[in-house]
Formats: C-alpha cells, structure tokens, sequence
C-alpha cells in the first residue's frame, strides 16, 4: 500500500500542474480542509479499488508467486514444505532438457522432457491447427449466415450450441460417440471403413486429429458468432454500393467484409491462442491427455505430473512455464499484431 | 504461504486452547478403550471422519449408510463423543482432499488410508498417529492383514478390508468354449484363450483406458518374477536394478502377444458404462477379467436391479486366483492384494484410536461383512461373509504364502504412477519391458 500511496502524492501536484498550465480548464475550487479532502479521495479510492485488489493478490498474484517459489524445490506435496530440499532451477532443467545432473540426464530426457516437449508441441500444432482450420471454417460459415433468411436465429442457436456446452458435458457426449462399440465405430463400419486401431482417442497416432476435430466442434461456433456480430457492424451501404459497381459475391466479401472486421478476427485468434496455450479441460475429461500422452497438452501435464504423481516441485515448475509462455505470447501479441486496432480504435483497419 | 500457515496456526492454537480449557476437567487419560465406559463424565469431544463411501451411480450407498450407523451406534455408547462424517469420492479424497487437509494442518481426525508408500511419506512427514501402544491388542487380533499399514514396526492405521485380486469369470462362457477347469497355470489359462476365441467369445477384458487396470497383469507378473525380499526392499529403497522387474515386463509382452484382450483395449474404461470391462464381464461378452474383490459389487451394478437379474449374474459368476507363471523367484502361491483402512491424524484426540478400534473391533468387522458385502480384516468376522466366492477370495488371501500390496501403493503416487504409465505403454505399443524399469528409475531419482 505504501508504494501506491507514494505514487498518488506524487501524481496530485502532476494533475495540478497540468491543469495550470493547460490554462482554460476549470480550476478545483479551492478548499478550507484539503486534509479531509485527501484522506475522502484515498478512502475512495480504497472502497473501490480495495476488494478487486485483495481478490486479485489473493486469487492471482499470491498463487504465482508461490508457484514460482514450489518450482525451487524438490518437494511431494505431502512432506511440510519447510522441510523440501531447494534446488534451484533443477526442475526446469529436468523439463527442458533432462536436468543438469549427468547421471540422470539420460533417463530424465525420457521420463520428463520427452513428455513435456510433447504436450508443448501439441498446444502450439492446436494454435496453427486453430488458424489453418478453424479460421477458415469459420469465416466461410459467417459470410454465408450473413444473410437474412428463415430460420437464421435457429441457425445461429445451433452453431452456437456447443461452445455453451459444458466441457464436461460434451467430453462425455464424445467419449460416448468415439467408445470402441460407439456411433463413431459403427459409421465406420457401415461405410466399410477401418476406425483407428486403438481406438479413436486411445490410439497413438490418431487420438491427436479426433481431439482436434472435438475442439473444433466445440470452439468454432464461438468464432463464428463473433465473426457474424462482427460483420452486422459492416455498413450494407458499401456492399450495395461495390454490387452496382459489379463486384462478385466473392470480390465483396473478399475486398469489404473480411478487411472491415479484421479486428474481430484478430482479437478473436487472440482469444484462440491464449486457449490453446491453456486447454485443459476437454483434454481431461477425455483421458488426462490420453494413455500414451497422445493428446496431453501442457496443462494436463502439469497436472497429471503435480497433482496425480506427486511431484509438486517440477508440477509449479510446469505450471510457471505455462504462464510466462502465456503472458509473453500475449504481450507480443497485443504489441504486435493488436497495436494497430488499439491504437485507432475507430479505424477499421 | 508463510503468512498463510500462521493464520491457521493461530486459528489452531485458539481451537487446541478452547479444546485444552474444554479437556482439562476430563479424568480419563487414554480416552477409555472400551467403549461406553468413559459414560457421562468425560468432556464433549468432535471427531472429523473422511471416508470414501459415497454413493454409486444407483444412488445407493451401503458403505456410508452402515458408516453412519457405526458413528451412530459409538456416538449412542459414548455420549461426549459427536462423529462429523465426511463422504468423499475415492481420487479426491487420496489425491487432492486429504494432502491438502494435511499441509494445512487443519486435518481430519480420522481419514481413509491406503497404506503402502503414500502412507510412509505421511508417516516421516509428522502427520500420522503412532497406532503401535495403544491399539496394540486389536493389531495382533487382525493379524498379518495390518502390514501394509506398518512402517518397519509401528503402526500408522487400521485396515477394516483386505483381499486378494484374481480373475473374475463367466462360468457359462467357460462352458460354451468347452473350458472344463479353472486355470492354474499360465499355459491352462493361454489354452482357455484360445478356445475362447475358436468360440468367438472375447476371452479377457481390460479396463486400460484407466491405466491401473492394465498395470495389474504387470504386477502379477512381477509378483511371480521377483521374491517377496526384492519387491518389499524396492518399496524402501527405490532399487529397480534387479533383473526380475524387466522379466515382468517381457512377460506381459509377450502374454499380449497372444491377443487375449478385446479389441482397443486402451479405449475401455474399467468401470463406467455398459461397454467398460467390467460391463462386459456383466453382459457376458466378455470371459474373464483381473480383478479385486470389488468387482463383485461392481458387476452387479450393470443388472437392471432386479433381485433375478441379479441372481442369474452372481450364479454364472465365479473366480480363480491369478495362474502361478513358469519359473521365477517369487512363491506361487503368492498374491497381489490391498485394501482400506483409517489412520488418525496425529494431532487427533485420544477418542480417535479408540473409534478406530471400534470401526476394526470383531462385531462391526461382521456387520461391515453383512451390511456391505466387503471382506474383513478380522480373522473372527470371516464367518460372516455370505456368498461363496467371496468366501473363496477369503480364502486364497489367508492362504496365500504372502499378499503383496498393489504395487502402485506400495512405491507411492510417484514412483508408482510412473510405473504404472510405462506399462500402459507396453499394452498400447509406444513403450517396452525396459521402458518400465527406466520410467521407475528416473521417477525414483527425483524422490
């Protein structure tokens, strides 16, 4: 509290400063009790301010920072921690590259960064995944419900339907669809055709694209809205104009509708990103990640490994790894490629 | 967290000070073993109690309704004592619930135990009450079924169930493919396979979608290769070096080899639904299954309730012990087993141990027997056990040379998980019989 304190003594005379100089503005009326008035502003400040505050550092900054403080240790989550071994940053070691230690290094690059690089390169194929698939899909499905026609609010309904599923729910739903005696199976079969050998989820080298597929059934209907709320803010008048100057169906959408909602697509690839880096949920509910770690993604990992196998240490190791990896992207992100939608808010480019 | 630690030792000062005020006029210094004598004298007393006995997918919940009697009838002979029960399922319970109650030192009084491994580190971290002194006489009732509650010679918890796994079998399909006997031998049983499958019966399931399932043959394989000093010295010091831990894992390649499983076996799951291994064994469309005692119930889950239904299921269902394998260091009349038990916190009062010794004293065992349909530890309750091929499992765990505790439990969630990950590689190919001991000895190297 004290380092805010300071900082908002210091910034009253800046905003007085400012208003002197900036010359026409209204003075504050002057006060006989400038005390009083000091302490209602700050008493302000912290009824307002104060119970976002404490949930934040409670809910957010205090779980970081003992995370980044368990990822020091060796510890099992079951001994006290006062009495866990510190170790540096042996257990980042062990997840990037088999540890420091020679002797175990061999047998660590299998046990722990094969896993790990593994369940790393699955949340990014789903972020390219997200934009070679889901992007196009999308956006052809919102060009073409973007249109008046009978039943578009039922339309609209049923795309959306999935994404407000519960992901429990719709894992389970799933599970049921890809069971080895399932629908999923049984299509297949119907139509001559071989499912997976292991099974659609189990199976080591498939278990990836049907993980994928569910994730597209589940998160394109939330792109697609967007898209579609995105594109209701497209004046008609410019596609009505560019259709008398004879531009295609194809040319309109190509030339007007996909650049004027830009920044819809862009923050939603941001949103898309940031959910692949932390996907979690359908991952477990399907499998923890699948028997082979097939679909395992990092945030599986790090539970199976900290909560399931104990290893609380090299777990908050994972798990600190996973937000500077989330907070990096996001702010490359923001600073790149959000820059310019920030920075003109009104421009529709 | 350091701050966070002293709020709840703050908090558990005043509350250990309240009890302390509360206790201080209490005469009865060991909290009374025999039950009801404390009478009316003795102070008010609160024990917390997490168990695992919730309800099943029926709604019914046998295990903590007969629970809640035992409280019940205690509370009713020990009118200072009040029992607050807690029912929680099993994987939150052991995984999440009790090591979180644990390090805040806010535990519950009594808590399910699975001993083995995770117990021991509950043991050398300070958490768990030394059963040794007190409950000395109920330990040498129960006999040989408390040694995985033990570490070295003191004891951390109590077990009410203990038994043996073996397979589980649908004694018409033995017929239809003309199987006359119950294996005995890993030959007689890869001779059962094979007429199962001439009969287009699918001869064995396997739950391995869930990992642990799978992992049982392993174990089975282990028990036979290794002797019993090498698997219980494994459980101390971590060392896989020993040559039998790789013979487990060449044997289970080569038993799946002869494709004795149903088709994606790494897609079933063991218990849930009409298509997981246990379903198929209810079904009859699957033969056998390696399983615990458990599975008793578990089957009969999958009959529409009525009690022909469930008659017709339990006539055709029957069980052998796991067949001994050729050669090895271990004995063949040994078996994989495990079960439940309490420990108290150490912290807990005194009523405590003597509630446990209650919940393990011979009558309850017999009505756990009665009540649940679950298998006592008490050698004095066994004869309350109805059914006959539990009555078999009963058997075969009080003859068995020795039971060997699951060894999932007895390496602990981290060495044990890691084994039990290596193996599930070997059933769904992405890993062999030296993945296992090298996924053992890297996850032992970070204990």
């Amino acid at each position: 509290m004290t380092a805010l304190e300071a900082s908002g003594r210091s910034t009253v005379p800046a905003v007085d400063a400012q208003a002197s100089a900036a010359g026409p503005r209204p003075v504050t009326p002057a006060t006989d009790h400038p005390r009083r008035d000091t302490v209602r502003k700050w008493a302000e400040i912290a009824l307002f301010v104060g119970p976002a505050l404490v949930l934040f550092l409670t809910f957010v900054v205090y779980p970081v920072v003992s995370a980044a403080r368990f990822s020091l240790y060796k510890w099992n989550g079951v001994s006290q921690f006062s009495d866990a071994e510190f170790i540096g940053f042996e257990n980042y070691a062990r997840a990037l590259f088999g540890g420091t230690d020679p002797a175990t290094q061999e047998a660590f690059v299998t046990a722990y960064s094969e896993p790990f690089w593994q369940a790393l390169s699955h949340n990014f194929a789903i972020i390219f995944l997200s934009m070679a698939v889901q992007l196009p899909i999308a956006l052809l499905v919102a060009l073409t419900l973007n249109r008046k026609f009978r039943g578009r609010a039922f339309t609209r309904v049923v795309i959306f339907a999935p994404y407000v599923l519960s992901e429990v729910i719709a894992g389970i739903m799933w599970l049921i669809i890809f069971d080895p005696n399932g629908i999923a199976t049984e299509f297949m079969q119907s139509i001559g055709l071989d499912s997976p050998a292991g099974g659609w989820l189990e199976d080591p080298t498939w278990g990836f694209w049907t993980v994928f597929f569910i994730i597209t059934w589940k998160y394109v209907g939330l792109a697609i809205i967007l898209f579609l709320a995105g594109l209701s803010g497209v004046s008609e008048d410019l596609q009505e104009a560019a259709a008398i100057d004879g531009a295609s169906w194809w040319q309109i959408q190509w030339r007007i509708n996909i650049p004027l909602i830009g920044p819809t697509i862009r923050i939603w690839a941001f949103l898309s990103i940031i959910g692949s880096i932390q996907l979690f949920d359908m991952v477990w509910v399907l499998n923890r990640g699948g028997t082979a770690g097939q679909y395992s993604t990092i945030a599986s990992y790090m539970m199976e490994i900290g909560f399931f196998r104990a290893d609380w240490g090299y777990g908050s190791a994972i798990a600190v790894i996973m937000f500077i990896l989330s907070f990096v992207i996001a702010l490359a992100y923001m600073a790149t490629i959000l820059r310019r939608d920030n920075a003109h808010p009104r421009k529709a480019r | 967290m350091a701050n966070m630690r002293r709020v709840t030792a703050g908090v558990a000062i005043a509350a250990s000070m309240a009890l302390l005020a509360a206790c201080s006029s209490n005469e009865e210094p060991e909290g009374g073993a025999t039950s009801g004598a404390t009478g009316g004298a003795a102070e008010p007393v609160t024990l917390t109690w997490w168990h695992n006995g919730v309800a099943g997918d029926s709604g019914e919940n046998s295990m903590g309704d007969y629970w809640d009697k035992v409280a019940a009838d205690y509370m009713a002979a020990n009118p200072n004592v009040t029992i607050e029960i807690e029912q929680i399922q099993n994987e939150d319970l052991q995984r999440t619930r009790i090591p979180t109650a644990l390090q805040s030192g806010d535990a519950p009084d009594l808590f399910q135990q699975w001993g083995g491994g995770e117990m021991a580190a509950q043991a050398e971290a300070g958490y768990l009450m030394d059963l040794s002194d007190v409950l000395a006489d109920d330990i040498e009732r129960l006999g040989g079924g408390v040694a995985p509650w033990q570490v070295g010679e003191v004891t951390y918890g109590l077990p009410y169930q203990f038994a043996v796994e073996g397979i589980w079998y649908r004694k018409s399909l033995f017929e239809q493919a003309g199987i006359t006997a119950e294996p005995t031998t890993m030959d007689e049983l890869a001779d059962a396979v094979d007429k199962l499958k001439a009969a287009d019966i699918t001869p064995i399931a396997v739950g391995a979608a869930d990992g642990w399932p799978a992992a049982h043959w392993w174990y089975n394989f282990a028990l036979r290769s290794c002797s019993q000093d090498v698997v219980a010295a494994a459980g101390t010091t971590l060392d896989f070096s020993d040559p039998c831990w790789l013979d487990a894992g060449t044997q289970l390649e080569e038993f799946i080899a002869t494709k004795p499983f149903q088709d994606q076996f790494m897609s079933t799951v063991a218990q849930v639904g009409a298509t997981s291994s246990a379903g198929m064994v209810a079904n009859g469309t699957a033969a056998m299954e390696l399983m615990g005692q458990w599975n008793y119930f578990v089957y009969q889950g999958f009959t529409d309730g009525s009690d022909e239904a469930n008659q017709a299921l339990l006539d055709d269902l029957d069980w052998f012990p796991m067949p001994a394998t050729d050669g090895g260091a271990g004995d063949p009349s040994a078996a994989m087993g495990g079960g439940d038990g309490f420990s108290c916190y150490v912290d807990a009062p005194a009523e405590c141990a003597d509630f446990l010794a209650y919940i393990v004293s011979d009558d309850v065992q017999r009505g756990y027997a009665e009540a649940v349909g679950g298998l006592p530890v008490a050698p004095a309750a066994a004869d309350a056990i109805a059914s006959p091929v539990l009555q078999e499992i009963a058997q075969t765990t009080s003859s068995a040379a020795y039971v060997q505790l699951w060894m999932d439990t007895l390496l602990g969630p981290n060495v044990g998980g890691a084994m039990n990950d290596g193996i599930v590689n070997i059933f769904n190919g992405t890993g062999d019989a030296q993945g296992v001991v090298n996924a053992m000895i890297a996850a032992a190297a970070t204990a």
